[in-house]
């Protein structure tokens, strides 16, 4: 378990981190989202001991990591920056990782064919694609089996087949107990890989909640209805207490081309019931579809005030030298 | 590369790692840091380069001195080396091949920071100054033996090919404690390098700062005012510590060899606790 404690950092004047408090359980995959410069390397690193707090602390399994003794058999960490030496071999970077903490180099094999790398075990890591980077980097975070695991952006130029074998990897460790702590701004793969999410901006806490709950927050659910009659609908949404818009883009309207039933966007009632009020009225269905705000959404919306770089009329004022220089 | 496949090894490996013990830590972290060294080729080529330009340049010298021994200009260069054989020996050989010492030592632990190693090296060692002593042992272990063989290696080379022309040998007042000494001082040289590399995280910076030291104080400090300059100049990292391999001293030297090679180590330990403390107070 991850406990972040009111923690602060402060880079000269600028706040990277502002008295940010929150927890990260076992046996899930807790997704850390929020957008570009809100805190999230920054908070990592904290967690890690490789940067000291301005202010407050962040404790694995209720000690802070300089005083783990046996850090990496405790906390893997993957993070976003390279920390490979171009010139060194993959086997010979997990090997001295492997020497600090005694674990055998047996282990540090079994690691380089876990992750797929055997066959250039032995070359330098220059050589290596960004996905093998990221293989590498997985491994080393795997390498003393931690309890614990912090992944920065993990999936970052991963090929399609390396994005679902991060994201297997991630729901099989948290499916044996282990703590996964996950930053991404990639909002939809958090979506299919978090149980819970973390959401920050501007270095505070936006959210943390179980990821559908954060979805529900996300703008209202709406309802993808095709009708051949649409204003006697209409009619029977309003009354039940409803909202029906036709569809602006496409076929919407009444004059749908090429024979194809206009489309109507309705809030404020759910799909079952707009079934069974079409049925009672006999009118017929092309189309019922719910529209499921996705995680994008209701993630923007969380954020949308606190943007690092956003638009000048979404912060408020003077809240940053760019604007003030536009 | 399938899960169900890596959970059986994680299970197996996690059975087979051992719990760490007190003694024991250090070994470890001197066994990685011997791995992160001898696993990177331009620590390897510069050790190397540190061997060829010592010896071979104290060879090439001291050949052209012994073939063109006594022409018609080289008299006066002849009485100097006739007078003081080892500070001619180890001069040239050792006035070269101590660069290649300063560049490493720096290396070493800027690249870490360069290529960003130092991260996985402090997630591994988050104490982070047992990593820098485990460096500093290995380093230091390696350059004294390097530094030694360099030295007794530089000194029969370059005796034996003076030998027609001048006698020397290790049985001379001071000789062996002069060559001994060349090898402490190569060896704490490089100490001191890796303490400044510490100090200031860059390649090109630690390096320039070295060789300032090593090269351009003692021109510098040879500026000064003779009657307090002297003062000053006998107690710089370069000009102490290079009494230790000297036999003849000078006129009004102020330090003996090893007081001269103890303030030459008061100074590397004075870099070390500022590095050790930098290290432990900055963000990595």
């Amino acid at each position: 378990m991850i406990e972040v404690t009111d923690l602060s950092k402060r880079f000269g004047d600028k706040v990277a981190v502002d008295h940010l408090s929150f927890t990260v359980e076992p046996g899930r995959v807790t997704g850390f989202l929020g957008p570009n410069g809100a805190g999230k390397s920054t908070t990592m690193r904290l967690i890690l001991g490789l940067d000291h707090p301005s202010g407050g602390s962040a404790t694995i399994n209720s000690r802070k990591y300089a005083e783990l003794a046996s850090p990496l058999r405790t906390v893997g960490a993957l993070l976003e920056a390279k920390s490979v030496h171009n010139g060194r071999s993959a086997r010979n970077h997990l090997l001295f990782l492997a020497q600090t903490q005694g674990i055998p180099a047996s282990r540090v094999d079994e690691m380089l064919d876990m992750v797929g790398l055997r066959d250039v075990a032995r070359k330098r890591a220059g050589g290596f694609s960004l996905g093998m980077g990221q293989r590498l980097g997985v491994a080393s975070a795997l390498l003393g089996d931690p309890q614990v695991l912090l992944l920065d952006e993990p999936v970052n130029g991963l090929d399609p087949e390396g994005v679902l074998w991060i994201r297997n990897l991630m729901k099989y460790l948290a499916s044996q107990g282990k703590t996964v702590l996950v930053s991404s701004h990639l909002m939809n793969e958090m979506a299919v890989t978090a149980d819970h999410l973390v959401v920050i901006g501007r270095g505070k806490l936006i959210v943390s909640a179980a990821t559908e709950d954060v979805i529900a927050r996300g703008s209202g659910q709406t309802v993808r209805v095709r009708t051949p009659e649409p204003g006697r609908l209409t009619d029977l949404i309003v009354t039940e207490g409803g909202k029906a818009i036709p569809a602006e883009n496409g076929n919407g309207g009444a004059e749908a081309p090429g024979g194809q039933a206009p489309v109507l966007t309705v809030t404020g009632l759910a799909a079952p019931r707009i079934g069974e009020l079409a049925a009672s009225a006999s009118i017929v269905l092309h189309e019922l579809t719910p529209q499921l705000a996705t995680l994008e959404d209701a993630f923007l919306e969380l954020t949308s005030g606190s943007l690092e770089f956003g638009h000048a009329s979404a912060q408020p004022a003077g809240q940053s030298i760019e604007e003030n220089v536009r | 590369m399938s899960i169900t496949a890596a959970s059986g090894q994680l299970d197996s490996a996690a059975a087979q790692a051992s719990q760490p013990g007190g003694a024991a830590g250090f070994g470890r972290l001197m066994a990685a840091e011997w791995t992160k060294l001898r696993s990177v080729r331009s620590t390897v080529w510069t050790l190397l380069l540190f061997v060829i330009i010592t010896i071979g340049l104290t060879a090439l010298l001291s050949w052209l001195t012994v073939s063109n021994w006594t022409g018609p200009r080289a008299a006066p260069r002849d009485a100097r080396v006739a007078a003081d054989p080892i500070g001619f020996i180890f001069g040239a050989g050792i006035g070269l091949g101590q660069l290649t010492i300063c560049v490493l030592g720096v290396l070493l632990i800027t690249t870490e920071y360069s290529t960003g190693v130092i991260r996985a090296s402090l997630l591994a060692v988050p104490k982070r100054y047992p990593m820098l002593a485990a460096k500093i042992a290995v380093f230091g272990l390696l350059m004294l033996v390097l530094s030694e063989l360099v030295a007794f290696g530089s000194f029969f080379v370059g005796s034996a090919i003076l030998h027609s022309r001048v006698v020397v040998s290790l049985s001379g007042p001071g000789v062996l404690r002069a060559t001994l000494g060349a090898g402490f001082y190569l060896t704490v040289l490089g100490i001191l390098a890796l303490a400044v590399g510490a100090i200031v995280r860059h390649t090109a910076a630690g390096i320039s700062i070295v060789i300032g030291i090593v090269l351009v104080l003692p021109i510098l400090a040879g500026l000064l005012p003779s009657n307090w300059g002297a003062h000053i100049n006998a107690y710089l990292p370069q000009q102490a510590g290079s009494l230790v391999y000297a036999v003849h001293q000078s006129s009004g030297q102020l330090l003996t060899a090893w007081e001269g090679f103890g303030v030459f180590c008061i100074w590397a330990v004075l870099l070390l606790a500022v590095a050790t403390y930098l290290l432990n107070r900055r963000d990595a």
